[in-house]
């Protein structure tokens, strides 16, 4: 792939940039700025600050406390995008190869969710899994359990929520690679022998790597810090490092642990996706280096 | 057994029979919806053809492929490859490979993996498969390119190595559909001569689906062309050039003059019309016996068709033998090779003649100049007679194949 192929070069920012450039700077940068100043000083004991240095928040952190939220918070957010893209790739499969008439309102049944406010949408989620919810009345109704089960305030309803709602972030980038995918190499693979599993695997996955990858990335990175459907559907057992950051800036009126802990979770946002892009990228390369050593 | 009966069991015709690798299409029919795509058909290749399937767009040569290639089922009918019926089986359990029009090679995948990957799905691995890649890569010529990834090869290139993948499994028949269409005409015209003699060299059947007259005039043993689903008429390039039996089939392959008239009279060795050209025309069977005369009655509304190249432009009055049409030349168009005349007929306002003569014989065009009064001549025997609707019967034909008539 061309990656290095040569783009006209400015000096310092094309001017077309720089409105874009300007408000990433004042909010984002700025706001960024902030946040690492606050987690390097102490906390007022009525909240608010006071201006002196320490790394006594980064040290809280670490305590096996912490951690254990932090790991939980990775589980979580690594279950949901990988069960987003075993849910998602075969819907992006069927939308991308669906007849032009339905391809379109496919889509927009995927987008429709999105139209109806978040806390609305969790909160129905609430209501259909709950002990005197729909599911449940049908599941007795029809003799599978004699007694409701009970879904909320619990992990499996996290992931149920938030599979639910990032499903769609991973469909759009698989549905745009799928889509674009030449129909003619499954017909080439077969015709060569592949197998229905060996033209999915060695054929269409990794020519629809890109999507994958975007997909993972749209749902891993907010899932990490998801703090609003652990809150409406978890309840109070389940602790994720959105509620933990939350509860430090609005009930503990701790703002420099908060920061602190805003910063590392946006370090281990940042260090995966280094780490995912480095892999990618380096497949490339030496697909890149195979062909200069080779010569034209 | 004895070493004679050895001997005599590999001469035995039954095992001829069995390395033979013929084609058969039984009334294959093929319809997506209401629309019939190939209409049934029958056809008969055999081991080792070049065999082209010749049409314009939509004309289903390549439904047609497809459905030998195993990627459409046929809706009736049967195939079948050494007696052995196939249209039901999966692709790659047929013997037969395809060359993509696009060549469809796989982008993440270097040129030796994509050469290989018929190989790898066969569970082939190690030095057999390494000898096999680097054999059929040398077979095409691109043995240097091993490791390159596919997407830097030129359009040439990708088609090689779309060859050398599909010939990897040593299929009996190579199904090409359109496999030059993507290429400029230079390189075309290339590969429409490595592709021939690849297939000297492979002696093995290859099917060639093109939209191209040219190519497929050029490389074929022999041609289907093909109309709305049905195959107009299967035979030799000269057959299909010389001896058109169907209207399409004239009109499609090169291009024709047509002149409409009457048959006034009529015996075995000639036949005469009169009409809008205000002279007696003569048709005769061609000298070379492709083209019998076919059968008429007096007063049959007939056209006569000529090749532009079979056409004389002649500034006095030819032959009496010859059939000729007084005209006007309306334009001359030098071409290098040759120059093609526009002529105007004199006695028939909607005529057009194109006459098409080679330059290194007449210097053409500084012989002839625009507003010339000339004679386009033409010899009896150089003309193709068409009813008016379509083509005529020809009874000699039918019970006689064309390589077995005495020349006259």
């Amino acid at each position: 792939m061309s990656s290095q192929k040569s783009r006209t070069r400015y000096k310092l920012v094309p001017p077309i940039a720089l409105p874009t450039m300007g408000w990433m700077l004042w909010f984002l940068m700025i706001p960024m700025g902030i946040v690492l100043i606050y987690s390097l000083v102490m906390k007022g004991i009525y909240g608010g600050i006071v201006w002196q240095m320490t790394f006594e928040n980064y040290e809280r952190a670490f305590d096996w406390l912490y951690l254990k939220i932090f790991l939980q918070s990775l589980k979580l957010a690594l279950l949901t995008a990988i069960s987003c893209l075993l849910i998602g790739y075969p819907m992006a499969y069927v939308i991308a190869t669906a007849n032009q008439k339905y391809r379109s309102a496919l889509l927009i049944l995927l987008i429709i969710p999105f139209w109806t406010n978040f806390v609305v949408r969790t909160y129905a989620l609430k209501v259909l899994f709950s002990e005197q919810g729909p599911l449940n009345a049908a599941a007795m109704a029809l003799g599978f359990f004699s007694e409701p089960i009970s879904f909320s305030n619990s992990y499996g309803m996290v992931w149920i929520g938030m599979v639910t709602n990032y499903l769609p972030y991973m469909v759009l980038p698989l549905y745009v690679s799928i889509e674009k995918f030449d129909f003619s190499l499954l017909e080439a693979g077969r015709d060569l022998g592949a197998s229905s599993w060996n033209n999915f695997w060695k054929v269409l996955v990794p020519l629809t790597k890109p999507g994958i990858i975007t997909g993972f990335i749209l749902v891993f990175t907010p899932a990490l810090g998801e703090f609003l459907i652990p809150d409406l559907l978890g309840g109070a057992r389940s602790m994720l490092m959105g509620n933990l950051i939350t509860e430090q800036f609005l009930k503990m009126r701790d703002w420099p642990f908060g920061s602190a802990l805003s910063i590392i979770l946006m370090s281990i946002v940042l260090i995966s996706l280094v780490i995912v892009i480095r892999v990618w990228m380096k497949e490339e390369q030496t697909k890149v280096e195979a062909e200069a050593a080779h010569g034209h | 057994m004895t070493l004679w009966g050895l001997k005599n069991l590999f001469s035995s015709h039954a095992l001829l029979l069995w390395f033979r690798s013929m084609l058969e299409l039984k009334g294959i029919r093929k319809s997506f919806g209401k629309t019939e795509a190939v209409r049934p058909t029958d056809l008969v290749i055999q081991d080792g053809e070049f065999f082209s399937m010749l049409g314009p767009s939509g004309c289903g040569k390549t439904t047609l492929l497809r459905m030998l290639g195993g990627f459409e089922k046929p809706t009736a009918g049967e195939i079948y490859l050494n007696g052995i019926r196939i249209d039901q089986l999966p692709p790659h359990e047929r013997q037969c490979n395809t060359v993509f029009q696009r060549y469809a090679l796989f982008p993440h995948l270097d040129v030796f993996e994509n050469v290989a990957f018929g190989l790898r799905m066969r569970k082939i691995s190690g030095t057999e498969l390494n000898e096999r890649v680097s054999e059929a890569l040398e077979l095409v010529q691109m043995k240097e390119y091993l490791h390159r990834s596919v997407t830097t090869l030129s359009g040439g290139q990708q088609q090689r190595i779309a060859l050398a993948r599909a010939l990897i499994n040593k299929p009996k028949v190579l199904l090409l559909d359109e496999p030059l269409s993507a290429l400029d005409l230079k390189l075309r015209q290339q590969m429409k001569v490595e592709l021939l003699s690849l297939q000297r060299c492979l002696k093995q059947t290859f099917i060639f689906v093109t939209h191209d007259q040219e190519e497929a005039l050029s490389v074929s043993d022999r041609i289907a062309v093909m109309n709305k689903g049905v195959v107009d008429q299967v035979g030799t390039s000269q057959e299909i050039y010389e001896f058109p039996r169907t209207l399409f089939v004239a009109q499609f392959i090169g291009s024709m003059n047509t002149i409409e008239g009457e048959v006034k009279d009529f015996n075995s060795q000639a036949i005469t019309l009169a009409g809008s050209a205000k002279r007696i025309l003569t048709v005769k069977p061609s000298r070379d016996g492709f083209r019998p005369l076919p059968q008429v009655q007096s007063g049959l509304a007939v056209q006569m068709m000529i090749r532009p190249e079979k056409l004389k432009v002649l500034k006095s009055s030819p032959q009496p033998d010859q059939n000729y049409i007084e005209g006007m030349i309306k334009e001359v168009l030098y071409k290098g090779p040759v120059t093609q005349f526009l002529i105007q007929a004199k006695e028939i306002p909607s005529l057009m003649m194109t006459v098409v003569q080679t330059n290194s014989a007449v210097s053409a065009k500084k012989t002839f100049n625009m507003g010339d009064r000339v004679f386009a001549a033409w010899a009896p025997e150089d003309c193709i007679l068409m009813g008016k609707d379509g083509p005529l019967p020809v009874s000699v034909f039918e019970t006689e194949p064309l390589e077995l008539r005495a020349l006259p």
